[in-house]
């Protein structure tokens, strides 16, 4: 019998392989043609919170496991490279005038006389780019085996984030002397010599977090199209029968939370890069679940639908936020609570139910046209 | 195989596949299962009757691992399982249906087998699993026998009650495992369902022994070697389902209305 359409499971449909295509048009080309150097560098900061929504379509869309927290992974991400940057700023040359030179200079306000063992492994830039995977995604796996090897889920879970989130935040504030305050780690200027702060600089940035975003897309395709994937959905759907099919669920759901803290912890270092600084403001509860409405509004199914949704949220953010300040959380929530309701599957549910079937209708009318592999769903 | 129960067998005896010896589990001091034994034969299949509440399902759930036992032993092949964790247990080769169709809704019929299929359990391995010929070539096989040669490409939700019992069951075929666990297998088919389900059942039973939990007595019948009645967490008789139908105690509590 031949293998069908359905279970042939190529890396990508047709039309994910368009969709793919128009993502990079979009962010190569059209972007930077039509934007100046400061709105495609605000671009390039959306994009940075389009890598957190592309871990939660894995961890809460496909995998049922919702993080109120993931400005932890975004900020820790962030905060790594902050550290390097701060460092390089703070060469003894630069920081003469304080009472201990070459340290940072919030450490020096706060009377710290020695740089803290934990700054030291970021003067190095290799051990640096590790870091800011592997400290956020370690992370992860500790609270994901805490949390996951004793079965709490659903709320429980989401609540435990959120205080994950409220807690560093508050050691972050509380540990001025170590981390820069609520300031947040300010001030950075080269990347190993390389000056950030240019508008040439800024554009290459800009790309580098692009072609970034797009490999993150296509692994987390990779993982969505295995059977990982597959096995991801099925415990979303009857967790037991897969627990029951021989699996340790524990495992699976520790390996979703922790790749979805990794995109978001290098969304956080090319935040701190593209930005300029990084700050407790972007680790806490109102960043965490803002980013979790990036996903929803977007399509917590759809790893494109999370980077419009993104893209979308923050340009509304941006416009309403000039015009009416004050009411852009409201219209923030509103907006939420309109998407759970009305469109549980976001923008990329609206484009499948009612935007692709008319295509096709309208491609299936021009026969001669269709080719042989033409999506037909 | 058909070695008779012995009132003094032990579970050392190789010969029973799965032996159940004085279990017992209390809920906060209430006993849904209390010092109950019972063995079964390679080979055997067995059904477990009782009116309801009388502990059957919560058997199941303790020999699958779901459910921890306060007290006693199960051994399946002389493994103690009361210590393997659930996916130790069906890796061992204990298989289980559950009492509501337990299938993935949102994954085709195909997907649902595949992901039963007993390879790449870890990690890394679904995320490197190969859909290769054996994959396929076991699908297939499984598929025909469980009537759903034709539906592979489905969503698995827009399957009809009966066939949704049948995916699983199929799942659980897949896994090859030497003991397979049924709860209500035919609960809500339709008749003709019914016997298509004791004519799947007489086919898979090849190679393996399964237990099965039903109520529906008339299927019961067709498929039983032996019966276990439970009554309050207890074993109330065992048998032939003929001596089990005459047996006073079963017409009282059970059959007799």
């Amino acid at each position: 019998m031949k293998p069908k359409a359905l279970n042939d499971n190529p890396f990508m449909k047709p039309v994910e392989w368009a969709s793919l295509a128009l993502l990079c048009v979009l962010i190569f080309g059209l972007l930077p043609l039509a934007l100046d150097g400061f709105r495609l560098n605000l671009v390039g900061k959306y994009l940075t919170y389009a890598f957190v929504a592309l871990g939660l379509v894995i961890c809460w869309g496909t995998c049922g496991i919702l993080s109120l927290g993931q400005g932890v992974f975004f900020g820790l991400g962030g905060y790594c490279m902050a550290m390097y940057l701060k460092l390089e700023a703070s060469s003894v040359e630069n920081t003469k005038i304080q009472s201990t030179p070459g340290i940072p200079d919030f450490m020096d306000w706060n009377q710290i006389t020695a740089l803290p063992w934990f700054w030291k492994p970021f003067h190095s830039l290799p051990l640096t780019l590790i870091a800011v995977v592997l400290v956020p995604t370690l992370f992860a796996f500790i609270v994901g085996a805490a949390m996951f090897k004793r079965r709490v889920g659903g709320t429980y879970f989401a609540i435990i984030t959120q205080a994950i989130a409220a807690i560093l935040t508050i050691l972050i504030v509380g540990q001025q002397g170590y981390t820069g305050g609520i300031n947040g780690i300010t001030d950075l200027r080269t990347l190993h010599g390389w000056d950030i702060r240019t508008d040439t600089a800024k554009t290459i940035l800009y790309f580098v977090n692009g072609g970034l975003l797009v490999a993150c897309v296509l692994v987390a395709q990779f993982v969505k199209r295995s059977k990982l994937g597959r096995i991801l959905v099925a415990m979303r759907d009857k967790e037991d029968r897969v627990r029951f099919s021989g699996y340790g669920v524990a495992s699976f759901k520790i390996f979703a939370f922790c790749l979805a803290a990794a995109f978001a912890a290098i969304g956080g270092a090319m935040f701190t890069l593209q930005v300029g600084f990084m700050s407790p403001s972007f680790v806490g509860i109102v960043p965490s679940i803002e980013m979790v409405i990036y996903a929803a509004v977007g399509g917590r199914l759809s790893l494109f639908g999370a980077i419009y949704g993104t893209l979308l949220v923050n340009w509304a953010k941006t416009t309403f936020s000039e015009s009416f300040p004050e009411l852009w959380l409201f219209g923030l929530g509103a907006l939420f609570i309109a998407v759970v309701l009305a469109f549980p599957d976001g923008l990329a549910g609206i484009w499948r139910q009612h935007v692709e079937p008319r295509l096709t209708r309208r491609a299936k009318a021009a026969p001669a046209a269709l080719p042989q592999g033409a999506p037909a769903e | 195989m058909n070695a008779a129960i012995l009132p003094g067998a032990t579970a050392g005896d190789k010969d029973f596949l799965l032996a159940v010896e004085a279990l017992t589990v209390s809920f906060d001091g209430f006993k849904a299962v209390s010092d109950v034994s019972f063995y079964v034969d390679p080979d055997e299949i067995r059904v477990i009757i009782g009116p309801n509440g009388a502990g059957k399902t919560t058997v199941l759930d303790l020999i699958c691992g779901r459910t921890r036992a306060t007290s006693g032993s199960i051994k399946y092949k002389g493994t103690e399982l009361t210590k393997l964790s659930e996916s130790a247990i069906v890796q061992a080769g204990v298989g289980r249906k559950f009492q509501t169709p337990s299938i993935y809704d949102d994954l085709t019929v195909f997907e649902n087998l595949e992901i039963s299929f007993p390879r790449g359990r870890s990690v890394l391995g679904a995320l490197m699993f190969k859909r290769d010929a054996a994959v396929r070539d076991r699908i297939d096989e499984i598929a025909e026998m469980i009537f759903l040669k034709d539906q592979l490409d489905k969503r698995a939700e827009f399957l009809s009650h009966g066939q949704k019992q049948w995916l699983e069951i199929g799942m659980l075929l897949i896994q090859d495992p030497e003991l397979l666990m049924l709860d209500e297998p035919v609960a809500g088919m339709s008749v003709a369902e019914r016997k298509k389900t004791a004519e799947l059942l007489h086919q898979i039973i090849k190679g393996r022994s399964v237990l099965v939990i039903e109520h529906d007595m008339k299927f019961v019948e067709d498929i039983a070697h032996r019966v276990t009645v439970l009554h309050q967490g207890k074993v109330l008789s065992e048998g032939s389902m003929e001596r089990v139908k005459n047996d006073p105690k079963v017409i009282e509590v059970y059959l007799g209305h």
